[in-house]
């Protein structure tokens, strides 16, 4: 009955499309770029722990923390009045990039997705680092002889190897995603644009103090998850045994 | 074992030192590869870049329009106020991070020395369920914890939050430990065993003088997420300011009211994030180790 009344709550269904918005935005960005550093860094370049610790080093801080310098770049005054990301923009004379970012109805999410990227994309770097140096060299040097291109190398050889690390990105990703809370409280706060699944959860405790329809959002983030985690554990375990 | 994964991760370091000559094309290539890692690199950096810049400008210094420009003098009239203002709150934090990481790092090592060692029949299973409490979100289990924390008489004291800690490391730890006994040789045990040594024995005088590695991945994980974590703070404190820590007190700070006074909000951001970042630069190697190891994939 709970569930039956929180999918005719219009905040309820306005929260859980926002949440996949964000969720969509943020797993193809932070895929992409972690791909693109991990490329760029993968036959192992001079001053690549450097770059290495930059990439990684969002993940040490809290949200709460990096929020206040996000506020400041998304800040949505334009031209001499603006600040950060926008001020950068008419700098640059690349007026039509200004934006409203996380303020407007319609790219809310795409901009609260931004940081998001910025914090998890050092991550996935790590994780196709390790993929990618999990590679024999041998198998690239047999293709390069048989005189194949670096493209086709990568896309026949390397990233079908890969098909693991793909998976296990796309768990983590995911399920950190169904459950964002700091980082858009810590930007946002309750702004009603921005408001996902564990945002809206948070008010219904604590401003209309509705334990039960709190319980049934969270319950309904953990089916989410529950749903795709479980067979990749299933399969996890699998795989392990075969070894 | 995720230190053979971070061994991957920086394995290239070293293979780097032959030198070679590069033809035009692959000459072209670096520095492209330069050239977008250098643009990757002010990405990256910019949001901490403008924390520190704009938290020694001093109260008032801060303007919108030289967000970006380094101050011309040093002025840390912003330090001392927001020092006084998150002193006690960070202590706090300190205080519970500290036990519930100790706390959860012994159970962990328990946990994964039998997972790893000491299969029983049903032992994956139970070993998979555990791997499944990794992902539950703190959502799903803030409302039944008040209402333990309620029956246990925890509320308003620190330790609920140690408890939470506690309870939500155990799956992280059990399987960082598990990973990285499985690289200790089965021999070993085995002779132990043969002399008559008993579990916990072998568990005493083997395997925890071995583990001094896995402890400290372990407790940084446990120190960093527990430092960063903002939702069981606020949530199990109510926001009392008796209970107030380093990541709710900053909110306090920075919060929706207060966004104007950037100089401070900067600051109080900067001041909490340092023990973190210190962690994170003198022990970066095992803090990515926690990191690979959180990808299950032993």
């Amino acid at each position: 009955m709970n569930y039956r009344n929180l999918f005719a709550d219009s905040d309820f269904t306005h929260a859980f499309s926002n949440l996949l918005k964000f969720t969509g935005v943020f797993i193809i960005g932070t895929l992409i770029s972690g791909l693109i550093m991990a490329l760029l860094l993968e036959k192992g370049i001079k001053g690549e722990g450097f770059f290495r610790s930059i990439y990684l080093y969002p993940m040490a801080i809290s949200f709460i923390a990096m929020g206040t310098s996000w506020r400041w770049l998304m800040d949505s005054s334009r031209d001499n009045q603006g600040t950060g990301l926008n001020h950068i923009f008419h700098m640059a004379h690349l007026d039509f990039l200004q934006n409203d970012w996380y303020t407007s109805e319609r790219g809310a999410m795409f901009a609260m997705a931004l940081p998001a990227i910025w914090q998890m994309s050092g991550y996935v770097m790590a994780l196709f680092l390790a993929g990618f140096r999990g590679i024999p060299d041998d198998l690239r040097e047999a293709a390069r002889v048989d005189g194949a291109s670096e493209y086709k190398i990568y896309r026949h050889i390397l990233f079908p190897q890969l098909k693991p690390t793909f998976l296990t990105v796309l768990i983590i990703l995911g399920h950190i995603s169904m459950k964002v809370f700091d980082l858009i409280y810590g930007i946002a706060s309750k702004s009603y644009v921005t408001k996902v699944l564990a945002i809206y959860m948070w008010q219904v405790i604590f401003d209309v103090q509705d334990f039960a329809k709190g319980s049934a959002i969270a319950m309904i983030i953990l089916l989410c998850i529950a749903v795709v985690v479980i067979p990749y554990l299933v399969y996890v375990n699998k795989t392990e045994e075969m070894k | 074992m995720s230190s053979q994964l971070v061994d991957r991760v920086m394995s290239k370091d070293i293979k780097l030192n032959k030198k070679r000559n590069l033809n035009g094309k692959e000459q072209f290539f670096l520095v492209f590869r330069y050239i977008a890692l250098s643009i990757l690199f002010v990405i990256a950096a910019l949001p901490i870049y403008i924390m520190v810049i704009n938290s020694v400008k001093g109260i008032t210094g801060v303007t919108q329009s030289a967000a970006f420009v380094p101050p011309s003098h040093l002025n840390f009239s912003a330090w001392g106020p927001i020092w006084q203002q998150m002193k006690v709150p960070m202590g706090r934090t300190a205080f519970f991070v500290i036990q519930s990481s100790l706390i959860s790092a012994i159970i962990g090592s328990i946990n994964g020395y039998v997972f790893a060692k000491w299969k029983f029949k049903g032992s994956t299973f139970i070993f998979t369920t555990f791997l499944f409490g990794m992902f539950i979100p703190y959502q799903a289990i803030m409302i039944p914890l008040t209402q333990f924390n309620n029956w246990a008489h925890l509320g308003n004291t620190i330790y609920v939050l140690v408890f939470a800690h506690v309870i939500y490391g155990i799956p992280i730890c059990t399987l960082i430990f598990r990973n990285y006994y499985a690289g200790i040789p089965n021999e070993l045990i085995e002779a132990a065993r043969v002399d008559g040594a008993t579990m916990v024995r072998i568990f005493r005088t083997i395997i925890l003088p071995l583990s001094i590695p896995g402890f400290v991945v372990v407790l940084i994980w446990q120190f960093t997420s527990a430092w960063n974590d903002f939702l069981f703070a606020i949530f199990l404190t109510g926001g009392s300011p008796n209970l107030a820590v380093a990541t709710t007190a900053l909110n306090f700070i920075t919060g929706s009211g207060n966004q104007v006074y950037y100089g401070n909000n900067m600051t109080a951001s900067l001041i909490v994030s340092i023990p973190t970042l210190l962690v994170y630069m003198f022990l970066g190697r095992y803090f990515l180790r926690g990191l690979l190891s959180g990808s299950l994939k032993g």
